[in-house]
């Protein structure tokens, strides 16, 4: 594990947009970021969508366009906006040397579809055939790679060329922490040069608002501050977020420009009993802590908003700034929870606030945890506790310092 | 694709399940005896479908299944298998779990269940005029076991493996990619051992329909045994199965040090993306050839250095023809006609993302005895096709290096080489 590890490029569409400077803009006025949420569009559940983007920007040919529905197509526009940045895009040499680590959930079912099926089923007496033939007669092929969850990374791969190898991680949150850890260790291990690393996701699929509204971890009626949610309190934001990992000799060697320098990946899992994520996340702190700088470090929360465990989380973020006085953001409260996405979305607002040297405002002003912070920030640890399970944290350095 | 060759990493364990039967030591024998488990399937009805034979794994309960909890239990009893080959069972197990299980949603029973009782609001598709319940805790398992991370988490839990456990897929390479993933862990130094299980439990009507809409599968529904039928002229599609399978890998040393008997070795991995098609490998092969080149590369071998491929042989015209093509690339005209190539899948079916380690595991299995598996209902054979497939019955025949394809869907290749122990 000898091996330094660059980010030489980001890409991130998100509800605030898809430059730094949007963001970052975004952010500095509430009035601003919240008018980003849509109460109305999925209700009772709020959602943070993205704002009209040009997809063809990064996905020029319509045959793509029309092979993925919103979740693939956020994706691969956010791998487009990183390969970009990192000067690999067009590049068939180095692409046939980029690894592909996603995380991603299935894509979108064909909602009118299931709408017609469920209402001609109420009546139906012999369920069974009429469920083959309406299947038969109303599913396109075309939507059934679209619900894939491995042609998130396939159409990546297709539309930008990228062919080192594909992987693509499934389970939520910490799928994305997870692609993140091992494309990490593998550059730092020398087990490939060049990787891209990302995740999307899709805040308005009806589909996936049951399930969770199952498990009443949704947040229903309005938006609400971030860390004292009820249990019902994950409000879900779209999102595509990639960054392009890469050693410090490849980068060197090709006269890439590094943007951050990644200095852990710590991804842990525990039955979730009342503390047990607490303790967790101390063990990967203490593995951290000797890394941190005090005094020039932030934190990005990926917490979900979900009751209890976000709960938790507020408490083990006070405990340690009590010691340290370091400043936290709790993202989802200005994006929305994008689950597998949550963590690749604050590992790319932590390179581009390292390479500002800025930490953006409180989000939560009246929370002690959101402390202000002015001073030139060094060193962003994200973190990312699953609304149900994994508890990961990435920490992030400046380049030079 | 590592730039050295690799270190071989052991196997240890392995456990499996197919429609075949419960446990290796049946699926040996029934492979080997050219047994075919495809039948007519029974779990739902088959009224109007184009497709009604799979190889479906049927006995291990009888509660209604949901390809969750069909999937769990079918990659725990592999996973147990394993454990106890290994001589680790009912300890803490030193390394990380890398799943590859079928992408989760609600299947339609459970989703007409769950729209009948919780209202989504008025513009949900899946609560259809009703005013229903909020969610009660009746409820939590139409979301918490339809979570794409819950059976990762659940082994994990139950086997006591370290670290967070990864959940992936690659398609129809999911199985072969857990494997690498664990190789590439151990090789790195992160923890002696890894876990690689694949399931996939993933039969139902929408699925074989949508299968069926991509024209992938076979329709030779009259004798469901003689479906599937690969590398032969009169191929028409894939036969979907179930099954799970699991390996336990180990560095050599540890396995070593502990007695541990070992199995067999993985001596190479090699991995490419196609950036072609979302269903078909690029006319020019580029992509398999890369990822057969790459394992043997990584093995530190020659190609002439191996004498058996597991084929991924489907069983569809396009991949059979492309497997071809590619093994042609990589082993020369001569050379492809000498090594043995023979397709599981022509008797268990197409296992999806379980494929892969089942295959794996059925390979060690070919090394350890020097029995090569046939490729059953070869009877008209595609004169495009010049391979010695072990037609039909299986061969006693001594091998030191073989080699495992997986191709999937999406355009992820993946190869392996093992070597006998």
């Amino acid at each position: 594990m000898a091996r330094e590890v660059w980010i030489t490029g980001y890409g991130l569409l998100s509800p605030l947009g898809e430059t730094p400077e949007a963001w970052f803009a975004a952010l500095a006025d509430p009035a601003r970021w919240r008018a980003g949420v849509d109460a109305a569009a999925c209700a009772p559940f709020p959602i943070h969508p993205v704002g009209a983007y040009a997809l063809e920007k990064q996905v020029p040919k319509p045959g793509d366009q029309r092979a993925m529905g919103p979740l693939m197509q956020y994706g691969a526009y956010a791998a487009g906006l990183a390969l970009e940045m990192a000067g690999i895009k067009g590049n068939a040499a180095l692409l046939q040397e980029t690894h592909l680590v996603a995380a991603s959930g299935g894509g979108e079912r064909d909602w009118d579809l299931d709408r017609q099926i469920l209402a001609k089923l109420e009546g139906a007496n012999d369920g069974g055939a009429l469920l083959n033939q309406q299947l038969a007669d109303g599913l396109r092929p075309t939507l059934f790679l679209a619900q894939l969850p491995n042609l998130f990374a396939g159409n990546i791969s297709i539309i930008h060329g990228v062919s080192g190898s594909s992987r693509t991680f499934m389970g939520e949150e910490a799928a994305g922490v997870d692609a993140l850890r091992v494309a990490f260790r593998r550059c730092a291990a020398g087990q490939g040069d060049i990787f891209l690393v990302g995740a999307a996701y899709n805040a308005a699929r009806p589909d996936l608002h049951q399930q969770y509204h199952a498990g009443g971890i949704l947040l229903t009626g309005g938006w609400q501050p971030l860390w004292h949610r009820p249990e019902p309190g994950v409000c879900l934001g779209s999102s595509g977020a990639f960054v392009v990992l890469e050693s410090k000799e490849r980068a060197m060697a090709r006269g890439a420009r590094p943007r951050a320098r990644l200095l852990a990946v710590e991804s842990e899992r525990t039955a979730r009993k009342p503390g047990a994520a607490a303790q967790i996340a101390e063990g990967s702190f203490a593995r951290i802590l000797p890394q941190t700088k005090p005094g020039a470090l932030a934190v990005l929360s990926g917490a979900s908003g979900r009751g209890g465990i976000t709960h938790e989380e507020r408490e083990f973020l006070a405990a340690v700034a009590g010691d340290t006085g370091l400043p936290v953001r709790g993202t989802a409260a200005a994006f929305g929870h994008a689950m597998e996405c949550a963590p690749l979305q604050n590992v790319v607002l932590a390179a581009a606030a390292l390479e500002r040297r800025a930490l953006f405002a409180p989000l939560e002003p009246d929370e002690p945890i959101e402390a202000e912070f002015e001073g030139a920030l060094r060193q962003v640890l994200v973190t990312s506790w699953g609304h149900a399970k994994g508890e990961g944290m990435v920490l992030l350095e400046a380049i030079d310092g | 694709m590592a730039r050295d060759a690799g270190k071989p990493i052991a196997v240890t364990g392995i456990g499996m399940i197919t429609s075949l039967g419960v446990g290796v030591a049946e699926n040996w024998r029934r492979l080997t005896a050219g047994d075919s488990g495809i039948h007519r399937i029974t779990r739902f009805p088959i009224d109007g479908l184009r497709t009604t034979i799979a190889g479906s794994v049927d006995f291990m309960r009888d509660e209604p299944i949901t390809i969750p909890s069909h999937s769990y239990v079918m990659a725990d009893r592999a996973a147990a298998e394993a454990l106890a080959m290994a001589g680790m069972a009912g300890q803490d197990f030193p390394g990380e779990l890398v799943l590859a299980a079928p992408p989760i949603e609600h299947d339609w029973g459970t989703r007409r269940a769950l729209s009948a009782r919780l209202d989504c609001g008025e513009n949900s598709p899946y609560s259809p005029g009703r005013r229903v319940h909020p969610p009660t805790p009746d409820l939590a398992p139409y979301y918490e076991d339809f979570l794409n991370g819950t059976l990762a988490e659940r082994l994990a839990e139950k086997y006591r493996v370290c670290g967070s456990p990864i959940t992936l897929t690659t398609a129809c390479a999911s199985g072969a990619t857990t494997i690498q993933l664990g190789v590439e862990a151990i090789r790195r130094g992160d923890a002696p051992a890894a876990l690689a299980v694949a399931t996939d439990g993933s039969i139902s009507e929408e699925t074989l329909i949508r299968f069926s809409l991509l024209s992938a599968l076979s329709a030779k529904n009259e004798e469901p045994t003689k479906a599937s039928r690969p590398f032969s002229k009169n191929r028409d599609g894939f036969v979907m199965a179930e099954g799970a399978a699991a390996l336990v890998l180990e560095d050599p040393e540890h396995a070593k040090a502990r007695g541990a008997a070992i199995l067999g070795y993985v001596r190479g991995v090699g991995e490419a993306a196609d950036t072609f098609h979302r269903t078909r490998s690029h006319p020019n092969g580029q992509a398999i050839i890369r990822s057969m080149q790459g394992a043997i590369e990584d093995a530190g071998l020659q190609a002439a250095d191996v004498g058996y491929i597991n084929a991924h042989g489907t069983g569809t015209p396009e991949n059979d023809k492309m497997e071809h093509f590619g093994i042609v690339n990589v082993f020369g005209a001569e050379g492809a006609k000498k090594v043995a190539v023979s397709s599981n899948k022509s008797m268990v079916g197409h296992c999806l993302t379980a494929a892969g380690t089942v295959e794996a595991a059925f390979t060690i299995l070919t090394l350890r005895d020097g029995i090569l598996p046939p490729t059953i209902n070869y009877e008209v054979p595609d004169p495009a096709i010049q391979l010695d497939v072990v037609p039909n019955q299986a061969r006693r025949q001594e091998v030191a290096f073989a080699l495992s394809n997986s191709f999937g869907f999406g355009g992820q290749n993946v190869s392996l080489v093992f070597a006998a122990a």
